[in-house]
């Protein structure tokens, strides 16, 4: 067992974990914020994408013991006091179907704009479709999730 | 995923006193292959030993015309950094395309190298470059450590500290992604150095990545994506699967070489 301690949405967040304990594990059955979905389990859907440190990761791809210390943000902790503009643009596009894998869009998006906004790249509905190789929607709702991303680095 | 013991050693020493009191240990640098790999149970290690928590292991400096990159950067980081932008943008290229970018946060070129996936990017990259591999123990040439499909010079205990690049004078990638995975159904990076011209290709050997004798011939001569027209192509050795014949992964490798070229300028 490993003494881990995160700040998860800005509070602080320990537990006792096996060394096997996956972050989409401690974040979902520990923490219980199911907000992060867990689609494929094998790096490949991005349903279970969080911010470690600022940078989008695949939460079922990461050791919990390996993140004491991290600074990790789920869905939950997106909106303050009112919804994070890419949760609005999800909202206003209808950037969503089921809505199983929106939670790694979201946080996807939100990593792509940080990033090119930090390089001062632009954004383009190609970028975003490339940028988005990591996360898949079985609905196959892409357009919309485009728009939304495209929509938000506007007002992000 | 079975029981692992996690273990996050502070020193190189600490890391290979953690590995030699395990059963059987695995190094663990980005995950992005290993967990997988140990969800599915094809690696049930009793250990894990974590090298991120050594210093210097993210480090990235030039010194001169070489560019030492550590063990446990990240593709992100590499692809993102200008020190190896400006020694070889090639391979920050290379980095860039590995993967998709929450694996690129987490992946790591040490875990990739030591990996030896025969349709890795990195492998290519680096032994097109001449590449040094160095470990805790010894400095590895690119040309000796690749030893064949998921096999290594690296000895028991035996960690990646960093990898030197030198300035090649030109140098390019290109690579055919598998549709459903995007790995490199053929990739090939070629390099103009002072010591001559190097070719490799990944996504193609039966036994990994490998150099092509006769693409660097033909492009010693002249380097242009036309010189590759000429260069008689053997199936022999080249994978077979689901994905591509042998025959259609060699069309391939002088196909990918042509756009290598031609993005190097």
């Amino acid at each position: 067992m490993t003494q881990v301690t995160m700040t998860v949405n800005g509070k602080a967040a320990s537990g006792d974990v096996p060394g096997e304990t996956l972050l989409s594990d401690f974040l979902r059955e520990h923490l219980r914020l199911t907000g992060t979905h867990v689609g494929c389990d094998t790096s490949q859907c991005g349903a279970c994408v969080v911010l470690v440190d600022g940078k989008a990761v695949k939460s079922c791809t990461a050791l919990a013991a390996s993140l004491d210390g991290a600074e990790v943000t789920t869905v939950e902790g997106l909106a303050n006091g009112e919804l994070h503009p890419m949760q609005v643009a999800f909202n206003d596009n209808h950037g969503l179907q089921c809505g199983f894998c929106t939670p790694g869009m979201i946080i996807s998006g939100i990593d792509m704009v940080n990033r090119y906004k930090a390089e001062g790249r632009e954004l383009t509905e190609e970028a975003i479709r490339h940028e988005l190789e990591g996360n898949i929607c079985r609905c196959t709702g892409y357009h919309n999730i485009v728009r939304s991303i495209k929509d938000a680095a506007a007002s992000m | 995923m079975y029981a692992v013991n996690y273990h996050k050693p502070a020193s190189i020493e600490d890391a290979v006193a953690a590995i030699g009191g395990a059963d059987e240990a695995k190094i663990l640098a980005g995950g992005q292959t290993l967990l997988p790999t140990m969800k599915q149970h094809l690696a049930a290690p009793s250990d894990v030993v974590d090298i991120r928590g050594i210093g210097g292991m993210t480090d990235i400096a030039v010194r001169g015309d070489t560019v030492t990159i550590g063990a446990a950067a990240t593709h992100a980081a590499v692809a993102g950094s200008n020190e190896v932008g400006s020694i070889c943008p090639a391979l920050a290229a290379l980095a860039a395309g590995i993967g998709d970018p929450a694996v690129r946060h987490m992946g790591t070129i040490g875990g990739s190298i030591a990996n030896n996936d025969p349709a890795a990017d990195y492998p290519a990259g680096l032994l097109g470059l001449g590449a040094t591999i160095v470990t805790n123990q010894r400095e590895i040439a690119a040309d000796d450590f690749f030893t064949g499909m998921f096999s290594t010079a690296l000895e028991d205990g035996e960690i990646i500290t960093a990898v030197s690049v030198s300035k090649p004078d030109r140098a390019g990638y290109a690579k055919f992604r598998n549709p459903a995975s995007r790995y490199a159904m053929v990739g090939v990076f070629v390099a103009k150095t002072g010591n001559g011209v190097r070719v490799a290709v990944t996504g193609a050997g039966e036994d990994g990545v490998f150099r092509h004798a006769g693409l660097e011939a033909a492009l010693a001569g002249n380097w242009s994506p036309d010189a590759v027209d000429a260069v008689e192509m053997s199936a022999d050795g080249l994978m077979s699967d689901i994905h591509a014949s042998a025959d259609y992964r060699a069309h391939l490798i002088k196909v990918m070489a042509k756009r290598a070229v031609a993005a190097a300028g």
